[in-house]
């Protein structure tokens, strides 16, 4: 009685530790960890703070679906606070502590550039989901938003082919992106036979907020009787006052047009739009596409963040097809191992949310349309021009000198800057 | 008999129903996805010639026309009620989820305007027919200038008829014609019109015969140096409207600053505050707007003010004479309240409406208009520092706090209470600060980080003008705001500003005292 007693007990307190045990240990074996280096804080918080919130959101239906080889995700957040040195410890200690297999984050290229040596030092994988100035391919990073031959030059294109503009005033913030931008879209100008005096380059300090002159200094540039358009690379904060001076001094959307690179549906949603209406912007998503699964991705995310007024975004469109992309190579390869992934996801194709499938290119940039919208009265674009079909990313720009003859190729050249020219493999030490 | 009478009747109907269907035809296009489509809508309409046309196309560039999903009837909201366009009849309730808006474009907003331009030369206010020659200049084709010889000959307005002038001289340029050409540039010579001044030049490039060439030249040589004269206004009121700007950012803090001599970091944050006043303001009374930024005024004077005070009463007094602790304990303080209105109201920006009276500008002639906004705020900053002045100067309270700061032990023997002086002059100045908040609400962002952005400029204008010095401050704004104008289109925006520092700098170098130093005895 006794000894059945205590067998008894000891067969239930062995049992219970086991299950204890195996728990603790299934749980540790059964997740995949997926890093969201996004600011939280600082000045980056407003645009940031929104991708982690899709990050969550996309782990959590992932979850839902039953996870990824048969394991749930566990996402793990770290804020770097808009503080550049500070991404690249953020992301040492995901690597390194966290041991994440995947990371999608950073906002600006300054940011990206910060922790690029991370991941390249310690093989980790970074998805990147907003428009750059291109000129990089690294082996550890995924480009999933627009280089500029994704929205720079296909909304030069439309402007020059189907509003027939002459003259042309690149404006833009003074830091990496508008510079690079600028030069790239200023020689493929001169290319298609623009003159030297029919382009006027203007950059501004961050958060500029008296236009005047510079308003007025596009208008006299304007009025030379050819079609003007102001190409903005103008930055956050400094757009509504910018766009106040043009509506205040009788510039409308017809006379002298603004196409856009960095006002989206989220920069929108805090102002005043009805001096805005008619300007454009392109991009490679609206929240206005008329696709099911937009719709869908649309009621996800309302109920995912409980307030129906959020919008959507071009970058929360990269995430979600990075994600996804992420997802299917993980797959595909069987393992989370990030060279099997890096070679499994090239090819990789996804549907995006315009109604269109996206693919991963060997040089770790994707295939997207390329939309213009025109800003509408209630914050929201309305497209008035898309490319046929989807245009391949380019890493290096081909209106550049310098970067002309350079390839980025990570399956037969296994080279993110190859120069055709000399035939050699340069630079970032691969 | 009965058969004629048929006949007579279906010739009747046979063309009304033909208009009525090329007008339906014509609505139909509008519902077209593809723009290339729906860009084929407002010629077709016009050609319809349909009295309906007019308010249709008011409602479409106004984007009140909307279209119900389920059987694709176009309609517009007249009185609370929706009208079909087709039938004229209210179609009933209609569902949010039903009702579709017609979106447009750059093109059919430019091609309904120039379409309204051309219904309304025959309406019968003289001001809208104005208008729509007006709006027409820009998009002279044949068409157009047939309509408009047509329309000269029934007008009677003076002015009308004027810009009719202009117009067909601008036809004329373009003839081909010498004689008339000749005729048409002398009558255009001192225009400052855009479009005639690119026909001149084009004329100037392009014309075969040579007296028409030379006499373009010499009509846009005088355009010219009317032009240069009017950038130059126009530059100085730019200057005139940034340094009114930042005399009003600066004037609060040459009063804690100035007079007090307290290192006030969160002075930006005392502008920012105000600027939230009138954010919240215009929450509180959404349908006056106008109204809400007069309510705004003292309203932020009295919130920035009583901050001021506490900032006085809680933490400054304690501190008197440690200009190195003030100033840290302010720069803390400034960091509270950033994060204070960020847990508030979010780290969004806020989007406070520009009363319909404040937007657009004041046209003074073609290439000279000088913006609303900016006029306003310039006469506001100079009722602002007569008020200041006058208090200081003239009232009670102006003679304690000018005998406290320069004798705060002598003035306290005559009976005057320092504490309390102190306190109101702190709050005097915050106040100060909150309206140069309600003025910088209708001219940048409503942010969290709006103070900071302003706070080195304040201070740079207080130093620069001389410390304790009303007059130096004003004085020192404007004419910073104008060397920075005057800089900006040589330099560009980033080395203007650059520049004007280093001038600064150097300047403080040989006059410390800035540009009105205190005499006598208040000086040490």
């Amino acid at each position: 009685m006794r000894l059945t007693t205590a067998v008894k007990r000891f067969t239930l307190a062995s049992a219970v530790a086991a299950g204890l045990g195996l728990s603790s240990l299934a749980s540790a074996a059964d997740t995949i960890k997926v890093g969201i280096l996004h600011s939280l804080s600082g000045t980056m918080a407003i645009s940031e703070t929104t991708l982690k919130d899709t990050m969550l959101m996309l782990i959590e239906e992932q979850n839902k679906k039953g996870g990824l080889l048969g394991k749930q995700l566990e996402p793990v957040v770290v804020d770097p606070a808009s503080n550049w040195p500070l991404f690249a410890e953020k992301a040492r200690e995901l690597l390194t502590k966290d041991k994440v297999d995947a990371t999608f984050g950073c906002w600006t290229s300054v940011s990206r550039k910060s922790v690029l040596p991370v991941f390249e030092e310690l093989n980790g994988l970074l998805f990147y989901p907003v428009q750059y100035e291109g000129e990089e391919s690294s082996k550890n990073v995924f480009y999933t938003g627009a280089a500029p031959n994704q929205q720079a030059i296909p909304a030069v294109d439309y402007l020059m082919n189907d509003i027939g503009v002459k003259r042309w005033v690149l404006a833009g913030t003074d830091y990496v992106y508008p510079r690079t931008t600028n030069k790239i879209l200023e020689s493929y100008l001169k290319a298609k036979g623009v003159a030297e005096e029919d382009i006027m380059i203007n950059y501004t300090p961050f958060g500029h907020s008296d236009w005047q002159s510079i308003v007025a200094e596009i208008k006299k540039f304007g009025s030379a009787g050819k079609k003007t358009a102001v190409v903005s690379t103008i930055n956050g904060d400094a757009n509504v006052p910018f766009y106040k001076e043009l509506g205040n001094q009788g510039i409308s959307a017809q006379d002298i047009p603004v196409v856009a690179f960095s006002v989206g549906e989220e920069e929108l949603s805090g102002i005043d739009t009805k001096p805005l209406v008619g300007h454009l912007a392109a991009w490679n998503y609206f929240m206005s596409v008329d696709a099911p699964e937009n719709a869908e991705f649309i009621k996800a995310w309302h109920s995912f963040i409980k307030d129906e007024k959020r919008v959507t975004n071009d970058p929360m469109e990269a995430h979600y097809v990075g994600f996804n992309m992420w997802v299917k190579a993980v797959e595909k390869a069987g393992s989370t191992d990030p060279d099997k992934v890096a070679a499994a996801i090239i090819g990789v194709e996804v549907p995006n949310l315009t109604g269109g499938t996206s693919k991963m290119l060997p040089n770790h940039h994707i295939t997207k349309p390329v939309l213009i919208g025109e800003i509408q009265g209630d914050g929201q674009f309305s497209v008035v021009w898309e490319t046929e079909g989807l245009l391949p990313g380019d890493a290096w720009s081909d209106f550049l000198e310098g970067s002309k003859d350079i390839e980025a190729d990570w399956v037969e050249l296994k080279c993110g800057n190859y120069n055709t020219v000399t035939k050699t493999c340069s630079g970032q030490n691969y | 008999m009965l058969t004629r009478f048929l006949l007579l009747l279906m010739l009747l109907t046979l063309p009304l129903a033909g208009w009525a269907d090329a007008f339906g035809e014509a609505l139909e296009l509008l519902l077209e996805r593809k723009f290339a489509d729906k860009e084929q809508a407002v010629p077709a309409l016009m050609v319809t010639g349909d009295e309906r046309v007019r308010p249709l196309l008011q409602a479409l560039l106004q984007g009140e026309l909307r279209y119900r999903a389920s059987d694709r009837q176009i309609y517009f909201p007249r009185d609370g009620k929706s009208i079909a366009v087709l039938s004229g009849q209210a179609l009933g309730e209609i569902a949010p989820s039903e009702a579709k808006k017609i979106n447009l474009n750059n093109r059919m907003r430019s091609q309904i305007k120039s379409a309204l331009a051309e219904l309304n030369l025959a309406h019968a206010d003289p001001a809208k027919r104005l208008q729509a020659v007006n709006a027409l200049l820009g998009s002279l084709d044949a068409e157009t200038i047939e309509v408009l010889r047509k329309r000269q000959q029934s007008e009677s307005d003076e002015s009308v008829l004027e810009v009719m002038a202009l117009a067909l001289s601008i036809a004329d340029l373009g003839s081909g014609d010498e004689a008339k050409t000749l005729a048409a540039i002398a009558q255009l010579e001192g225009s400052l019109n855009a479009q005639i001044r690119g026909e001149l030049l084009r004329l100037q490039q392009t014309a075969e015969s040579e007296a028409v060439q030379t006499a373009a030249a010499r009509a846009l040589a005088s355009i010219q140096a009317r032009l240069d004269w009017y950038a130059t206004l126009e530059t100085l009121f730019f200057g005139l409207s940034l340094g009114s700007v930042l005399v009003l950012a600066a004037i609060g803090l040459a009063i804690t600053f100035g007079v007090m001599g307290v290192i006030n970091m969160a002075h930006g944050e005392l502008i920012m505050l105000g600027a939230y006043t009138t954010y919240v303001v215009q929450l509180l009374l959404p349908n006056h707007i106008g109204i809400s930024l007069f309510i705004a005024i003292p309203a932020a004077f009295i919130v920035s003010g009583l901050v001021g005070i506490l900032i006085q009463r809680g933490v400054i007094r304690y501190l008197h004479g440690r200009a190195l602790e003030t100033l840290l304990a302010t720069f803390g303080i400034s960091l509270i309240l950033q994060q204070a209105v960020r847990s508030i109201f979010s780290p969004l920006n806020r989007s406070v409406e520009t009363p319909a009276w404040m937007s657009g500008s004041w046209q003074v002639n073609e290439v000279l208009s000088l913006t609303l906004n900016r006029m306003y705020i310039i006469l506001f900053c100079l009722l602002v520092f007569a008020l200041l002045f006058w208090i200081l100067k003239r009232s009670r309270l102006g003679l304690q706090v000018r005998a406290v700061s320069q004798n705060r032990a002598m003035a306290r023997s005559m009976g005057v209470r320092s504490e309390w002086v102190d306190a109101l002059t702190f709050g005097l100045g915050s106040g100060i600060a909150g309206i140069a908040g309600v003025a910088l609400s209708q001219l940048t962002n409503v942010g969290p980080n709006l103070g900071q952005s302003y706070i080195i400029d304040s201070f740079m204008v207080v130093v620069f003008g001389g410390v304790g010095n009303l007059w130096g401050t004003l004085v020192a704004g404007l004419s910073l705001g104008v060397a920075n104008k005057l800089l900006e289109p040589w330099s560009g925006a980033v080395l203007a500003k650059i520049l004007v520092l280093v001038f600064i700098i150097l300047f403080i170098q040989k006059r410390p005292r800035g540009l009105f130093p205190q005499k006598g005895r208040a000086a040490t």
